[in-house]
């Protein structure tokens, strides 16, 4: 499918026009979904362009989907991601940035359908890229084969990160600006807490500024047991991440809401309502 | 509000001039559309492969270096080649009135330079696009 086309096609999906896509068939042991994400700033669009670059050289296509919110006040979205990604440049590559629109701090259900138009249109592997805030590390693990946790140097917090459940969902965690100090310690503290909930994620040290350790995180990518993300998981995951998606795109939300928030309605009564 | 809008505001060429561009993205996305902010010093090719990439109905150039002349025009050309002469095309920067007549001529549909508020690129954007449809 040509480039162009599929742009129109992803707009078509991100509308919520239906449209009829055969999931491509994965062979078995192959895996072509990646999910990146972490907190703001700590390097994930500069270290998903070395990964695109990485696999372009390799001779792979890759379709790179990133996604960052939508303002709550004005519904508009700023998508600068393209800002860092130097390898979008590129026939092998195909960019698109998407915004949350109605799931605020979400991923857009669609996204699947998305993820699986640039399969269906021949780009051997897609990146799912997402700021880690709120619920969108849980629902990428609804379309992604493999999830990449990106932390940084001196974040301090890795024990929240553990208090909310998000190492343990990581198939890699990897740590980034490994050029910049207190990166092997930020490291350190991951794998030990990794080692008390025996969880045995490979945690890799990297730079995207200097390249450094790229290529043992595509081996530690590649190397991970097929199917760690469970089919029930991930079914469970699509389920909400529709349910979700149908209350926030119910053309009654807005003012179910208001009812709801003056009092006139109870929960329950807003559920019916939406559920119309 | 109006049609929210996909946008990519772009900087062609060599120049590192940006507060105007990155003013005038936020300024859009608080008037609801989604905007996609590219970056400095890409060449028209480059701006051309976003605006399909991100099936954009709206491309916004900035230049401040003097380039203006030979970039958007260049960049004009491009998206007819590409079947994309739907995008509708605006510019801004530091660009001389002698200067705006082949801009336009070569398909821009407005030039916007220093002291344009708001209010008069989103008009712009309102009645360009209701012409449209």
């Amino acid at each position: 499918m040509e480039r162009r086309e599929l742009a129109r096609l992803l707009s078509r999906i991100e509308a919520g026009e239906a449209v009829d896509i055969a999931p491509p068939a994965s062979s078995d042991g192959d895996w072509r979904v990646l999910g990146v994400t972490g907190a703001p700033g700590v390097g994930k669009s500069c270290l998903v362009d070395r990964l695109v670059a990485a696999w372009v050289a390799a001779g792979q296509t890759v379709a790179v989907l990133a996604v960052d919110p939508s303002s709550a006040i004005s519904g508009g979205a700023l998508l600068g991601d393209r800002l860092r990604m130097e390898s979008v440049h590129s026939d092998s590559v195909y960019m698109r940035s998407i915004a949350t629109r109605s799931m605020r701090g979400g991923l857009p259900a669609r996204l699947g359908k998305m993820v699986d138009a640039c399969l269906a249109a021949g780009w051997d592997r897609v990146i799912i890229e997402t700021v880690g805030a709120g619920q969108a590390e849980l629902a990428i693990t609804a379309e992604a084969d493999r999830l990449l946790l990106v932390e940084g140097p001196s974040r301090g917090d890795v024990i929240q990160a553990e208090k909310a459940g998000i190492l343990e969902l990581a198939d890699v965690i990897a740590v980034n600006k490994s050029d910049l100090a207190g990166a092997a310690q930020a490291a350190d503290e991951i794998r030990i807490a990794l080692q008390l909930s025996e969880s045995s994620q490979p945690v890799v040290l990297c730079s995207a500024q200097t390249e450094e350790g790229i290529s043992s995180l595509l081996e530690a990518l590649d190397s991970l047991p097929t199917g760690r993300i469970q089919a029930l998981a991930r079914a469970r995951q699509r389920l909400f991440n529709q349910a979700i998606e149908n209350l926030c795109t119910h053309p009654a939300f807005g003012d179910v809401l208001k009812s709801l928030a003056a009092g006139d309605i109870d929960v329950a009564q807003a559920l019916r309502h939406l559920g119309e | 509000m109006g049609e929210s809008l996909r946008i990519v505001i772009a900087k062609p060429g060599l120049d590192g001039h940006d507060r105007g561009a990155k003013v005038v993205a936020r300024m859009l996305r608080d008037a609801g559309h989604e905007v996609i902010y590219t970056g400095l010093r890409l060449t028209p090719e480059q701006i051309v492969r976003t605006v399909m990439d991100e099936d954009a109905q709206i491309l916004g150039l900035s230049s401040l270096s003097g380039g203006h002349g030979f970039l958007f025009p260049r960049v004009c050309e491009l998206l007819k080649e590409a079947e994309l002469d739907d995008v509708l095309v605006f510019g801004g920067g530091i660009i001389p009135q002698a200067d705006r007549p082949a801009l336009l001529e070569a398909g821009m549909s407005a030039i916007f330079g220093p002291g344009t508020t708001s209010d008069e690129i989103l008009g712009f954007l309102a009645s360009a696009t209701a012409a449209e449809a």
